[in-house]
């Protein structure tokens, strides 16, 4: 492929026939790469027990600033483990130890010193099922900020707004933002959490599973969502769906049993995948 | 991605799906193989009803390359391939373009045989000809096992191989351009030779074609348009292979 595209680029006619240049460029020129990018997410020699079973490997992985990274592998490969790393969620588990490190932008987010609340705050989490709270669509939204004791209801109604935009959720909503959440669509009420999410500007979003349990049209827009996400935050989705880590994600990474197989950008690991397991898993194989 | 791969789904209805899929390839491989041997064979031997089965059969060859089409966008829709069973898909859907233009280039050389056989005969007996159509059967029918076995060395010999062919069919031109110009009276038949033996060239163009998708599928690597010395590099795992990540 690398050698097409050095001619291509070569002998693109471009703008002297009046078509656009980006036209002859090889989609393989723009294939990423992790040493161009900001690395928003270190992790370094994680490993991590539920008391004697270790359930993370040696993980170490950096992960793009902006961008959308992947995490695939059969259940019980490790995948939502490694996601609950990143806002310390696996802490409310009795049994779990965890070495190694994590660092966002830099700091270790299992220092002693961390605030895990903070964390939380920057690193904001969606899971499979959605979770609103029983209040109305607008309280919702506002809750993280009331809690940081926000009480101007200008601010509030702009962040509300903002993100319920941000969320592609405002015109479906924005009539009956007083109404109980719970009269929300499975994928509006999704929408919604992301909504709570974004309100408090996190640095990061954790996407379990977001849309396994929607349907096609709400799971298109949440990818939508996720594409227009990825502008102002960086985001790590899990899931089970390989045609949706292909189609909403920059780079990908292979789990299995607990070790991380392989990791790279999407299309590659999509089309040309270096190694034999990750090849079997995507493809529908028995290794 | 070796021969053994291409089954092994925990989905048994699409490996059977592929298999058909490869045997459907290679049968119109065999087919197109075989209307390229009658074709020459047709012209040398001034066989006339050899050169007519030829055209009827080319009917046959595009209805294959229909049907191929077909299947693949139905695993496409169905299955969504992925990784070598996606490179898989892609490379059938380019060669069977191939192989129906080199059916095409078949039924030409048939049409010229059909001409041929009514005019006096070369002193040679159309031995330059039957030389070079051998040969681009050959190229065929290694092009088509290259592919069969998924065999990237046999490829790339293949693909090599093609620049004799242009050297063959450029030592013919010449030849008969000189009778052209010696005797003005064969300038008819000439002209029939030259359009056969062009038509033979190609198809020694697209067997090369075949060569490089049959890389492109083992090897993940597009090698279109570089060199040989290029393409063997790549086949034989050389290259650099660009690391994105760690």
């Amino acid at each position: 492929m690398d050698a097409t595209m050095t001619q291509t680029d070569n002998n693109a006619p471009a703008s002297s026939h009046g078509i656009a240049s980006s036209l002859f460029e090889n989609p393989n020129a723009k294939r990423l790469r992790l040493s161009d990018e900001r690395i928003a997410l270190e992790v370094e020699n994680l490993n991590l027990f539920y008391g004697e079973e270790q359930a993370l490997k040696n993980i170490s992985l950096r992960l793009a600033a902006n961008r959308v990274t992947a995490f695939i592998g059969p259940s019980g490969c490790g995948k939502s483990t490694l996601l609950r790393c990143f806002n310390r969620m696996n802490d409310l588990v009795d049994s779990c130890s965890i070495e190694g490190a994590i660092r966002l932008e830099g700091k270790d987010i299992y220092d002693r010193k961390v605030d895990v609340a903070e964390l939380r705050r920057r690193v904001g989490m969606v899971f499979q099922k959605p979770n609103p709270f029983p209040k109305t669509i607008y309280e919702n939204v506002a809750y993280g900020l009331r809690l940081q004791g926000v009480r101007n209801r200008k601010v509030l109604d702009e962040v509300v707004e903002r993100s319920l935009r941000g969320a592609a959720l405002w015109d479906e909503v924005k009539d009956r933002l007083n109404q109980n959440a719970f009269g929300l669509s499975g994928g509006q009420q999704q929408r919604l959490v992301i909504a709570r999410a974004i309100a408090i500007e996190p640095d990061v979003i954790l996407l379990d599973e977001p849309a396994s349990a929607l349907d096609p049209i709400s799971t298109a827009k949440i990818e939508e969502l996720i594409y227009e996400l990825k502008e102002d935050y960086t985001i790590l989705i899990v899931t089970h769906n390989m045609q949706q880590a292909a189609r909403v994600s920059d780079y990908t990474a292979y789990m299995y049993l607990g070790e991380m197989v392989e990791y790279g950008d999407t299309m590659t690991l999509f089309t040309n995948p270096s190694k034999k397991a990750t090849e079997d898993y995507i493809t529908g194989r028995y290794g | 991605m070796d021969q053994s791969s291409l089954g092994g789904h925990y989905l048994e209805k699409y490996n059977e799906e592929l298999e058909t899929l490869r045997l459907r390839v290679l049968n119109m491989g065999a087919l197109v193989e075989q209307q390229v041997a009658n074709a020459v064979k047709a012209l040398a031997t001034a066989d006339t009803a050899l050169a007519d089965e030829v055209i009827q059969e080319d009917v046959r060859v595009n209805s294959l390359e229909v049907v191929i089409d077909e299947h693949c966008s139905e695993i496409l829709a169905r299955h969504q391939p992925a990784a070598s069973d996606l490179r898989f898909i892609l490379a059938i859907i380019k060669t069977i373009t191939d192989l129906e233009r080199i059916g095409d280039q078949a039924e030409k050389v048939a049409r010229m045989a059909l001409h041929l056989a009514e005019k006096d005969r070369p002193r040679n007996q159309y031995n330059d000809v039957k030389a070079l159509g051998d040969k681009v059967t050959q190229l065929v029918h290694n092009a088509v096992d290259a592919f069969a076995r998924l065999d990237v060395d046999t490829a790339v010999a293949t693909a090599r191989e093609d620049i004799n062919v242009d050297r063959d069919y450029e030592a013919v031109m010449r030849q008969h351009i000189t009778f052209m110009m010696e005797d003005p009276r064969t300038i008819s038949r000439a002209l029939d030779v030259v359009w056969a033996i062009r038509a033979l060239e190609r198809v020694g163009d697209h067997a090369r074609n075949m060569c490089e998708y049959v890389i492109y599928l083992v090897k993940g690597k597009d090698v279109r348009h570089i060199s040989l010395d290029e393409m063997e590099r790549i086949a034989r795992g050389e290259d650099v292979k660009d690391k994105n990540a760690e």
